[in-house]
Protein backbone atom coordinates (compact mmCIF):
# COMPACT_ATOMS: atom_id res chain seq x y z
CA UNK A 1 0.00 0.00 0.00
CA UNK A 2 1.69 3.47 -0.96
CA UNK A 3 2.49 5.90 1.65
CA UNK A 4 2.09 9.62 1.40
CA UNK A 5 5.56 11.06 2.79
CA UNK A 6 4.22 14.17 4.02
CA UNK A 7 5.92 14.37 7.67
CA UNK A 8 3.80 15.87 10.30
CA UNK A 9 6.14 18.40 10.89
CA UNK A 10 5.68 20.16 7.11
CA UNK A 11 1.60 19.26 7.52
CA UNK A 12 1.15 21.49 10.50
CA UNK A 13 3.51 24.32 9.30
CA UNK A 14 1.74 24.19 5.56
CA UNK A 15 -1.13 24.57 7.49
CA UNK A 16 -0.34 27.15 10.00
CA UNK A 17 1.03 29.21 7.25
CA UNK A 18 -1.88 29.16 5.08
CA UNK A 19 -4.38 30.10 7.58
CA UNK A 20 -1.72 32.97 8.89
CA UNK A 21 -2.20 34.49 5.51
CA UNK A 22 -5.10 33.98 4.15
CA UNK A 23 -7.26 34.02 7.62
CA UNK A 24 -6.05 37.21 8.57
CA UNK A 25 -6.41 38.88 5.44
CA UNK A 26 -2.34 40.06 4.99
CA UNK A 27 -2.93 38.89 1.41
CA UNK A 28 -6.41 40.23 0.12
CA UNK A 29 -5.77 43.18 -2.05
CA UNK A 30 -9.66 44.38 -1.76
CA UNK A 31 -8.82 45.58 1.12
CA UNK A 32 -6.77 48.52 -0.32
CA UNK A 33 -7.52 52.18 0.59
CA UNK A 34 -9.37 53.52 -2.54
CA UNK A 35 -7.88 54.18 -5.82
CA UNK A 36 -3.84 54.60 -5.78
CA UNK A 37 -2.15 57.57 -7.35
CA UNK A 38 -0.74 57.50 -10.31
CA UNK A 39 4.05 57.37 -10.08
CA UNK A 40 5.58 59.20 -12.66
CA UNK A 41 7.02 56.34 -15.49
CA UNK A 42 10.96 55.92 -16.18
CA UNK A 43 11.80 58.83 -18.66
CA UNK A 44 8.47 59.75 -18.65
CA UNK A 45 9.43 63.82 -18.29
CA UNK A 46 12.63 63.60 -20.78
CA UNK A 47 12.54 66.94 -23.76
CA UNK A 48 9.66 68.37 -21.68
CA UNK A 49 8.69 72.05 -21.99
CA UNK A 50 7.27 73.66 -19.07
CA UNK A 51 4.18 76.15 -20.08
CA UNK A 52 3.67 74.71 -23.68
CA UNK A 53 0.17 76.48 -24.53
CA UNK A 54 -2.97 75.01 -24.57
CA UNK A 55 -4.13 74.36 -28.31
CA UNK A 56 -6.96 73.43 -30.27
CA UNK A 57 -4.72 70.69 -32.23
CA UNK A 58 -1.04 69.90 -32.29
CA UNK A 59 -0.32 70.77 -35.97
CA UNK A 60 -2.23 69.11 -38.84
CA UNK A 61 -3.48 66.23 -36.36
CA UNK A 62 -4.10 62.53 -37.41
CA UNK A 63 -3.55 61.03 -34.48
CA UNK A 64 -5.44 60.88 -31.31
CA UNK A 65 -4.17 61.01 -27.94
CA UNK A 66 -7.17 60.79 -25.32
CA UNK A 67 -7.01 60.06 -21.11
CA UNK A 68 -8.89 60.80 -18.04
CA UNK A 69 -7.61 62.19 -14.84
CA UNK A 70 -9.27 61.13 -11.39
CA UNK A 71 -8.62 62.01 -7.93
CA UNK A 72 -6.93 59.25 -5.59
CA UNK A 73 -8.95 58.05 -2.94
CA UNK A 74 -12.51 58.19 -4.09
CA UNK A 75 -11.92 58.29 -8.17
CA UNK A 76 -13.67 61.88 -8.73
CA UNK A 77 -13.66 63.15 -12.25
CA UNK A 78 -11.52 65.87 -11.97
CA UNK A 79 -12.00 68.81 -14.41
CA UNK A 80 -10.30 71.61 -15.89
CA UNK A 81 -6.96 70.42 -15.61
CA UNK A 82 -4.37 71.44 -17.68
CA UNK A 83 -2.12 68.06 -18.91
CA UNK A 84 0.64 68.42 -21.42
CA UNK A 85 1.10 66.13 -25.19
CA UNK A 86 4.24 65.82 -26.90
CA UNK A 87 6.39 63.19 -28.92
CA UNK A 88 8.14 62.41 -32.11
CA UNK A 89 6.30 62.49 -34.79
CA UNK A 90 5.83 63.15 -38.84
CA UNK A 91 5.95 66.54 -38.11
CA UNK A 92 8.56 67.46 -35.57
CA UNK A 93 10.91 66.01 -32.77
CA UNK A 94 10.30 65.53 -28.79
CA UNK A 95 12.24 68.72 -28.17
CA UNK A 96 10.60 71.27 -30.77
CA UNK A 97 8.26 73.32 -29.16
CA UNK A 98 5.73 72.79 -32.48
CA UNK A 99 5.74 68.86 -30.93
CA UNK A 100 3.97 70.18 -27.62
CA UNK A 101 0.21 71.19 -26.62
CA UNK A 102 -1.28 71.39 -23.79
CA UNK A 103 -5.16 70.57 -23.27
CA UNK A 104 -8.08 70.63 -20.53
CA UNK A 105 -9.87 68.13 -18.93
CA UNK A 106 -14.01 68.00 -19.45
CA UNK A 107 -16.60 67.55 -16.36
CA UNK A 108 -16.26 64.15 -16.89
CA UNK A 109 -12.36 64.25 -16.58
CA UNK A 110 -11.67 63.02 -20.01
CA UNK A 111 -9.38 64.88 -21.90
CA UNK A 112 -8.31 64.49 -26.02
CA UNK A 113 -6.25 66.15 -28.12
CA UNK A 114 -5.13 65.49 -32.03
CA UNK A 115 -1.46 65.35 -32.95
CA UNK A 116 0.59 64.33 -35.66
CA UNK A 117 1.11 60.43 -36.32
CA UNK A 118 3.75 59.37 -33.29
CA UNK A 119 6.46 57.94 -35.02
CA UNK A 120 9.05 55.26 -32.93
CA UNK A 121 11.97 57.05 -31.58
CA UNK A 122 14.97 55.86 -29.51
CA UNK A 123 13.33 52.41 -29.94
CA UNK A 124 9.63 52.41 -29.09
CA UNK A 125 6.83 54.44 -30.36
CA UNK A 126 5.78 56.49 -27.37
CA UNK A 127 4.04 59.88 -26.62
CA UNK A 128 4.85 61.86 -23.28
CA UNK A 129 2.23 63.22 -20.87
CA UNK A 130 2.59 65.75 -18.14
CA UNK A 131 0.62 66.99 -15.21
CA UNK A 132 2.35 69.85 -13.57
CA UNK A 133 0.34 72.16 -12.31
CA UNK A 134 0.77 72.71 -8.78
CA UNK A 135 -2.55 71.74 -6.83
CA UNK A 136 -1.89 67.93 -7.15
CA UNK A 137 1.39 65.96 -7.16
CA UNK A 138 3.39 66.19 -10.30
CA UNK A 139 2.95 63.23 -12.90
CA UNK A 140 4.75 62.23 -16.11
CA UNK A 141 3.65 59.44 -17.92
CA UNK A 142 5.19 57.50 -21.09
CA UNK A 143 2.91 55.49 -22.69
CA UNK A 144 4.18 52.95 -25.37
CA UNK A 145 2.06 52.11 -28.32
CA UNK A 146 0.97 48.48 -29.11
CA UNK A 147 2.05 49.02 -32.83
CA UNK A 148 3.86 51.71 -34.35
CA UNK A 149 0.82 51.95 -36.59
CA UNK A 150 -1.70 52.83 -34.48
CA UNK A 151 -3.09 55.69 -34.50
CA UNK A 152 -4.68 56.79 -31.38
CA UNK A 153 -2.88 56.10 -27.87
CA UNK A 154 -4.61 56.28 -24.25
CA UNK A 155 -3.08 57.93 -21.06
CA UNK A 156 -4.98 57.96 -17.88
CA UNK A 157 -4.05 59.88 -14.31
CA UNK A 158 -5.13 59.42 -10.66
CA UNK A 159 -3.45 62.66 -8.81
CA UNK A 160 -2.69 63.12 -5.34
CA UNK A 161 -3.62 66.19 -3.68
CA UNK A 162 -0.26 68.12 -2.90
CA UNK B 1 36.35 23.18 -53.80
CA UNK B 2 38.10 25.39 -51.16
CA UNK B 3 37.53 28.43 -53.53
CA UNK B 4 33.99 27.74 -54.57
CA UNK B 5 33.42 27.66 -50.38
CA UNK B 6 35.58 30.85 -49.87
CA UNK B 7 33.02 32.47 -52.27
CA UNK B 8 29.92 31.07 -51.16
CA UNK B 9 30.88 32.43 -47.19
CA UNK B 10 32.02 35.78 -48.33
CA UNK B 11 29.04 36.16 -50.73
CA UNK B 12 26.50 34.95 -47.62
CA UNK B 13 28.43 37.29 -45.41
CA UNK B 14 28.59 40.43 -47.79
CA UNK B 15 24.75 40.03 -49.08
CA UNK B 16 23.41 39.81 -45.30
CA UNK B 17 25.09 43.17 -44.27
CA UNK B 18 24.24 44.83 -47.71
CA UNK B 19 20.90 43.80 -47.38
CA UNK B 20 20.52 45.30 -43.97
CA UNK B 21 22.15 48.21 -44.55
CA UNK B 22 19.81 48.78 -48.00
CA UNK B 23 16.59 47.60 -46.02
CA UNK B 24 17.87 50.29 -43.37
CA UNK B 25 18.65 53.03 -45.43
CA UNK B 26 14.79 52.42 -47.14
CA UNK B 27 13.14 52.84 -43.64
CA UNK B 28 10.26 55.07 -43.64
CA UNK B 29 11.47 56.40 -40.32
CA UNK B 30 14.41 58.27 -42.00
CA UNK B 31 12.20 61.29 -43.24
CA UNK B 32 11.48 61.87 -39.73
CA UNK B 33 15.04 62.03 -37.79
CA UNK B 34 17.73 64.53 -37.71
CA UNK B 35 21.14 63.78 -40.14
CA UNK B 36 22.67 63.06 -36.41
CA UNK B 37 19.80 60.88 -35.52
CA UNK B 38 20.29 58.96 -39.03
CA UNK B 39 24.16 58.77 -38.57
CA UNK B 40 23.53 57.25 -34.98
CA UNK B 41 21.58 54.71 -36.21
CA UNK B 42 23.28 53.45 -38.94
CA UNK B 43 26.57 53.41 -36.56
CA UNK B 44 24.63 50.60 -34.79
CA UNK B 45 24.15 48.64 -37.76
CA UNK B 46 27.67 49.04 -38.90
CA UNK B 47 28.43 48.01 -35.57
CA UNK B 48 26.68 44.45 -35.89
CA UNK B 49 28.11 43.95 -38.79
CA UNK B 50 31.32 44.08 -37.81
CA UNK B 51 30.17 41.76 -35.01
CA UNK B 52 29.17 38.94 -38.04
CA UNK B 53 33.54 39.10 -38.77
CA UNK B 54 34.96 39.51 -35.53
CA UNK B 55 35.39 36.14 -34.03
CA UNK B 56 35.89 34.32 -37.02
CA UNK B 57 38.94 36.63 -37.76
CA UNK B 58 39.82 35.84 -34.10
CA UNK B 59 39.74 32.34 -35.09
CA UNK B 60 41.36 32.22 -38.62
CA UNK B 61 38.17 30.60 -39.95
CA UNK B 62 37.69 32.65 -42.52
CA UNK B 63 38.38 31.90 -46.20
CA UNK B 64 41.37 33.27 -47.46
CA UNK B 65 42.20 35.21 -44.07
CA UNK B 66 44.63 32.56 -42.08
CA UNK B 67 44.57 33.16 -38.16
CA UNK B 68 47.87 35.10 -38.49
CA UNK B 69 46.25 37.53 -40.84
CA UNK B 70 43.51 37.20 -39.29
CA UNK B 71 44.36 37.95 -35.73
CA UNK B 72 46.05 41.49 -37.81
CA UNK B 73 42.51 42.18 -38.87
CA UNK B 74 40.78 41.37 -36.24
CA UNK B 75 42.49 44.50 -33.53
CA UNK B 76 41.43 46.86 -36.71
CA UNK B 77 37.97 45.54 -37.10
CA UNK B 78 37.84 45.82 -33.00
CA UNK B 79 38.96 49.47 -33.73
CA UNK B 80 36.36 50.32 -36.14
CA UNK B 81 33.83 48.57 -33.68
CA UNK B 82 35.26 50.72 -31.10
CA UNK B 83 34.84 53.90 -33.17
CA UNK B 84 30.98 53.04 -34.19
CA UNK B 85 29.98 52.45 -30.73
CA UNK B 86 31.20 56.27 -30.17
CA UNK B 87 29.23 57.66 -33.43
CA UNK B 88 25.83 55.90 -32.10
CA UNK B 89 26.72 56.75 -28.69
CA UNK B 90 27.57 60.35 -29.66
CA UNK B 91 25.01 60.72 -32.22
CA UNK B 92 21.92 59.80 -29.82
CA UNK B 93 23.21 62.19 -26.85
CA UNK B 94 22.98 64.94 -29.52
CA UNK B 95 19.33 63.99 -30.70
CA UNK B 96 18.08 63.45 -27.05
CA UNK B 97 20.38 64.08 -24.37
CA UNK B 98 17.88 63.03 -21.57
CA UNK B 99 17.36 59.65 -23.13
CA UNK B 100 21.22 59.24 -23.46
CA UNK B 101 22.08 59.94 -19.62
CA UNK B 102 18.73 57.77 -18.71
CA UNK B 103 20.28 54.87 -20.55
CA UNK B 104 24.40 55.42 -19.88
CA UNK B 105 22.50 55.56 -15.77
CA UNK B 106 20.58 52.16 -16.12
CA UNK B 107 17.43 54.41 -15.83
CA UNK B 108 15.91 54.23 -18.84
CA UNK B 109 12.35 52.21 -19.14
CA UNK B 110 13.33 50.05 -21.92
CA UNK B 111 15.06 47.09 -21.49
CA UNK B 112 17.23 47.20 -24.55
CA UNK B 113 19.20 49.96 -23.05
CA UNK B 114 20.16 48.19 -20.84
CA UNK B 115 21.56 45.70 -22.69
CA UNK B 116 22.86 47.85 -25.01
CA UNK B 117 24.48 49.40 -22.53
CA UNK B 118 26.00 46.75 -20.81
CA UNK B 119 27.53 45.51 -24.52
CA UNK B 120 29.44 49.01 -24.36
CA UNK B 121 30.73 48.47 -21.49
CA UNK B 122 31.94 44.74 -22.33
CA UNK B 123 33.69 46.06 -25.74
CA UNK B 124 35.77 48.55 -23.75
CA UNK B 125 36.85 46.15 -21.34
CA UNK B 126 37.64 43.89 -24.37
CA UNK B 127 39.30 46.69 -26.22
CA UNK B 128 41.54 48.06 -22.74
CA UNK B 129 42.50 43.86 -22.37
CA UNK B 130 43.56 44.00 -25.93
CA UNK B 131 45.76 47.65 -26.03
CA UNK B 132 47.11 46.74 -22.72
CA UNK B 133 47.96 42.91 -23.07
CA UNK B 134 51.28 42.92 -22.75
CA UNK B 135 51.53 45.73 -19.74
CA UNK B 136 48.29 43.53 -18.18
CA UNK B 137 51.02 40.61 -17.82
CA UNK B 138 48.74 38.12 -17.56
CA UNK B 139 49.32 34.69 -17.94
CA UNK B 140 47.90 34.06 -21.51
CA UNK B 141 45.12 31.57 -21.12
CA UNK B 142 43.86 34.20 -18.82
CA UNK B 143 44.18 36.71 -20.53
CA UNK B 144 42.17 34.78 -23.81
CA UNK B 145 39.36 33.44 -21.28
CA UNK B 146 38.61 37.48 -20.05
CA UNK B 147 38.86 38.93 -23.39
CA UNK B 148 36.43 35.91 -24.85
CA UNK B 149 34.35 36.15 -22.08
CA UNK B 150 34.15 40.37 -22.54
CA UNK B 151 33.90 39.60 -26.10
CA UNK B 152 30.93 37.00 -25.72
CA UNK B 153 29.36 39.80 -23.24
CA UNK B 154 29.21 41.77 -26.26
CA UNK B 155 27.79 39.37 -28.94
CA UNK B 156 24.98 38.76 -26.55
CA UNK B 157 24.19 41.93 -25.13
CA UNK B 158 24.61 43.61 -28.86
CA UNK B 159 21.89 40.77 -29.95
CA UNK B 160 19.38 41.53 -27.34
CA UNK B 161 19.76 45.54 -27.57
CA UNK B 162 19.09 45.19 -31.76
CA UNK B 163 16.60 42.64 -31.33
CA UNK B 164 14.30 44.52 -28.55
CA UNK B 165 14.27 47.86 -30.93
CA UNK B 166 12.12 49.16 -33.31
CA UNK B 167 13.59 50.98 -35.49
CA UNK B 168 14.91 51.52 -39.28
CA UNK B 169 16.06 47.99 -39.67
CA UNK B 170 13.78 45.79 -41.06
CA UNK B 171 12.62 42.51 -38.73
CA UNK B 172 13.98 39.43 -41.36
CA UNK B 173 17.20 40.87 -41.52
CA UNK B 174 18.20 41.96 -38.07
CA UNK B 175 17.01 38.65 -37.04
CA UNK B 176 19.33 37.12 -39.51
CA UNK B 177 22.57 39.25 -38.81
CA UNK B 178 21.65 38.81 -35.14
CA UNK B 179 21.62 34.90 -35.75
CA UNK B 180 25.00 34.53 -37.60
CA UNK B 181 26.63 36.86 -35.07
CA UNK B 182 25.61 34.54 -32.15
CA UNK B 183 26.66 31.49 -34.85
CA UNK B 184 29.72 32.75 -35.34
CA UNK B 185 30.88 33.98 -31.81
CA UNK B 186 29.69 29.93 -30.94
CA UNK B 187 31.90 28.45 -33.82
CA UNK B 188 34.66 30.44 -32.47
CA UNK B 189 34.32 29.94 -28.98
CA UNK B 190 34.00 25.91 -30.05
CA UNK B 191 37.28 26.10 -31.59
CA UNK B 192 39.58 27.93 -29.55
CA UNK B 193 38.34 26.97 -26.32
CA UNK B 194 39.54 29.65 -24.40
CA UNK B 195 38.99 27.92 -20.95
CA UNK B 196 41.21 24.87 -21.51
CA UNK B 197 44.35 26.69 -20.60
CA UNK B 198 43.37 29.28 -18.06
CA UNK B 199 40.89 26.26 -15.95
CA UNK B 200 44.55 23.68 -15.91
CA UNK B 201 46.26 26.58 -14.20
CA UNK B 202 43.87 27.33 -11.65
CA UNK B 203 44.12 23.60 -10.51
CA UNK B 204 47.40 23.78 -10.99
CA UNK B 205 47.25 26.99 -8.44
CA UNK B 206 45.18 25.69 -6.32
CA UNK B 207 46.65 22.47 -5.75
CA UNK B 208 49.69 23.99 -4.59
Amino acid sequence: MPQTSMPRRTFIATGAAALLTAGTGLVSPLRSQGLAPSTSMRGGANNYRPGAPVVDRIGGGGFMMSGTVRRAGDGAPLEGIRIQIWAHTTEGRESDARSHGATLTNAEGMFQLEMPQIVPTFGQPHGHLAYDSGDFETVFLRPVMASARDTSLAAHFVLQPA
Amino acid sequence: MTVLRAILVWCAIAGIVAVSLAVAAGSEYLQYRRPVYVAAGFAGVIALALLLVQPLLAAGLLPGIPMRAGRRVHRWTGVALLSAIAVHVAGLWITSPPDMVDALTFTAPTAFSVFGVVAMWALIAAALLAGFRRKLRLRPQSWRLSHTTAASVVVVGSVAHAVLIEGTMGTVSKTVMCAVAVGALALTVGRLKPWTGALRGWRRQAGK
